[in-house]
């Protein structure tokens, strides 16, 4: 009797980190995802601090270096109006990355809640939620985008909400199922069985649980939605054209994509690598929150 | 014996299987909890053993059963009548529940210290420190050594052994009047169960608490219990203080159960085993359930259901058989 307390008393010691330092010491393995960590936390830095830094006005025009190509003075050129690029793109983060964040959470948010509760509840409320969310997955996401911009005109704050509309099925569907499956636990049975109350059962004891893919959609949608709303802006349904916006600015340069094609590329890259930041970042947190895979 | 803790008279519980088409899990089921006893219910899987339990504690909600027929006194007072509320104020705190496997009964992601302390502050107390001081004293009696480090860790880095004492420890912190405990030893080790049988024992005689253990081992049973209750296809095919089951059972399924106990020195090469198994609930045979199975089956017995008499008009064991005499001779 006294190894066998003992053997416990030694695997209590042994592991006196908590989850999150494992959860860290996984997360490091992955070179890609760690890479697209920084890459992302830099940009959010350059969004908060970028116009303390920046040697140019965003809207300063220069009209002796109109089109000009990359050199020492304009890093990434300079466009029709003879504006700094590199400037221009630098403060468009905030934009670009503060919608796409804004609409993400706020699809989520509305996701999630729908989500939880149909999975949790289940009847006629979890068939209302479902077939609803069937009805948005019925669209394309962009083109679902484009007819609520449409419906709403054009403008920042509508492209935020367009992109939040497409991101709520997406998320309520995920939580349903990851609810579905938490329920399920012994471990809930048993909170009911010292007296929880439904509600308390449902965020005490199974949101936490699906909390997860919670994450790992989450970081994933935003590069969605980055993709989206500068796809939208592009297309001219977005931000006004004179904005620093990564999709307009592209927009504006495609006019020049033979003078000047970093007017194109600069953006263009900026967008693919940002999108593809969040999206290896999400593949790694998901490998990393999944216990099967170690 | 003192007075009755609870009273299950007639419980029926079905079960919704396609529309408007319900399957009986337990039919007609009644006994009765003393205070301060260890009652042992008995029988193979899928006999109704835990849908029984469910429906006392009321927790068949999120299933698709409910209880259709009888009545469940828990301290004199109707347990299916009360409001949800009431049923919440209960659950955990006068009547608890122990689980089969303890390592999945621990949400992982909370502390021990976060867990032991809702049940407390759910029932007992609203001051959290309090709460924290009754929960240490609590892993002090079911025997942990490092209280405070216990408190502080996670379910994953306990054992098994270790964590069933948690759970006891949980079920327990409340002082209630009766614990079901659903095959609380199953998932553990041979060591570790008896360790756990031991200090289930001490706190019942500690705290007079009445326990309904839910097994289908009946070494568990003999060292454990005072009255055996056997189930089989929902009902209580035989009630009896535990001396009498093993030495004296009437009934054709407690005595298959018993021969499947393997004895030393008996010289048997083979284990005995009961034919068949449990019929399916949709299609179950007409007269006694267990009929097909039984070796001393007669026409009656497939045409009539016998009831759950006294046997030889002894008050304390009951048998549901027609043909008792057969049976142990």
């Amino acid at each position: 009797m006294s190894t066998v307390t003992q053997t416990a008393d030694e695997v209590i010691l042994s592991k006196p980190e908590g989850r999150f330092k494992q959860f860290w010491k996984k997360f490091l393995k992955r070179k890609a995802a760690v890479v697209s960590l920084i890459f992302i936390l830099l940009m959010i830095g350059v969004a908060v601090f970028a116009p303390i830094f920046l040697k140019y006005q965003v809207q300063a025009a220069d009209y002796n270096n109109m089109l000009a190509g990359p050199s020492m003075k304009h890093f990434w050129g300079t466009d029709e109006f003879g504006r700094d690029v590199f400037t221009r793109l630098m403060v468009g983060t905030r934009l670009s990355l503060f919608s796409a964040l804004i609409s993400v959470v706020i699809g989520t948010v509305i996701g999630v809640i729908l989500g939880v509760l149909a999975g949790y509840y289940g009847g006629i409320f979890d068939s209302i939620v479902m077939r609803c969310c069937d009805i948005l997955f019925a669209f394309p996401d962009i083109l679902l985008a484009i007819a609520i911009v449409a419906i709403l005109g054009p403008g920042i704050i509508n492209v935020i909400i367009a992109v939040a509309v497409f991101t709520v099925p997406s998320f309520a569907r995920i939580m349903r199922s990851a609810t579905l499956e938490a329920k399920e636990e012994p471990y809930v049975e048993v909170a009911r069985s010292i007296g929880c109350s439904p509600r308390r059962v449902l965020w005490k004891h199974v949101f936490p649980e699906t909390v997860q893919s919670l994450i790992v959609n989450f970081t994933m949608r935003i590069g969605t939605a980055i993709l989206a709303s500068s796809s939208l802006s592009f297309l001219g349904f977005g931000a006004n054209v004179t904005e620093p916006d990564w999709g307009a600015m592209l927009s504006q340069g495609r006019n020049y994509l033979n003078s000047a094609p970093h007017m194109v590329i600069c953006p263009g890259l900026l967008i693919f690598l940002t999108v593809l930041a969040f999206n290896l970042l999400g593949d790694g947190l998901r490998d990393t929150l999944d216990p099967k895979i170690k | 014996m003192g007075e009755k803790v609870l009273e299950v008279e007639h419980l029926r519980t079905e079960f919704k299987q396609e529309k408007k088409k319900y399957v009986t899990a337990i039919n007609d089921v009644s006994f009765t909890l003393n205070e301060g006893e260890i009652v042992g219910l008995v029988g193979e899987s899928g006999c109704g053993k835990s849908v029984t339990s469910l429906s006392i504690m009321r927790l068949l909600g999120d299933t698709s059963g409910r209880v259709t027929q009888g009545k469940i006194l828990f301290k004199g007072q109707d347990v299916l009548s009360l409001s949800n509320k009431q049923m919440r104020n209960l659950r955990g705190g006068r009547m608890s529940m122990i689980f089969q496997d303890p390592m999945s009964s621990l949400n992982p992601v909370t502390r021990i210290e976060t867990q032991m302390m809702e049940t407390l502050l759910l029932h007992r107390t609203k001051d959290k420190a309090q709460a924290r001081r009754m929960a240490a004293e609590m892993l002090k009696k079911v025997g942990i050594p490092d209280v405070e480090t216990t408190l502080r860790s996670y379910p994953h880095q306990l054992s098994g052994g270790m964590c069933q004492r948690v759970m006891i420890a949980m079920s327990m912190s409340c002082d209630p009047q009766l614990l079901i405990a659903d095959e609380p030893t199953t998932a553990l080790d041979v060591t570790i169960q008896a360790q756990i049988l031991e200090l289930m024992k001490k706190l019942q005689r500690e705290e007079k608490t009445t326990i309904l253990l839910i097994t289908h081992d009946l070494g568990v049973v003999a060292q454990m219990c005072s009255r055996v209750l056997v189930m089989y296809a929902g009902r209580i095919v035989e009630e009896a203080p535990v001396h009498e089951l093993f030495y004296n059972h009437r009934h054709p399924y407690t005595q298959g159960l018993i021969d499947c106990i393997p004895k030393i020195g008996s010289g048997v090469r083979r284990l005995p085993s009961i034919r068949g198994s449990v019929p399916d609930l949709a299609l179950m045979p007409a007269g006694c359930k267990f009929a097909p199975r039984c070796p001393f089956a007669s026409d009656e017995c497939r045409k009539n259901e016998p009831e759950l008499l006294p046997y030889e008009g002894d008050p304390t064991h009951l048998v549901r058989c027609f043909r008792t005499k057969e049976v142990l001779s």
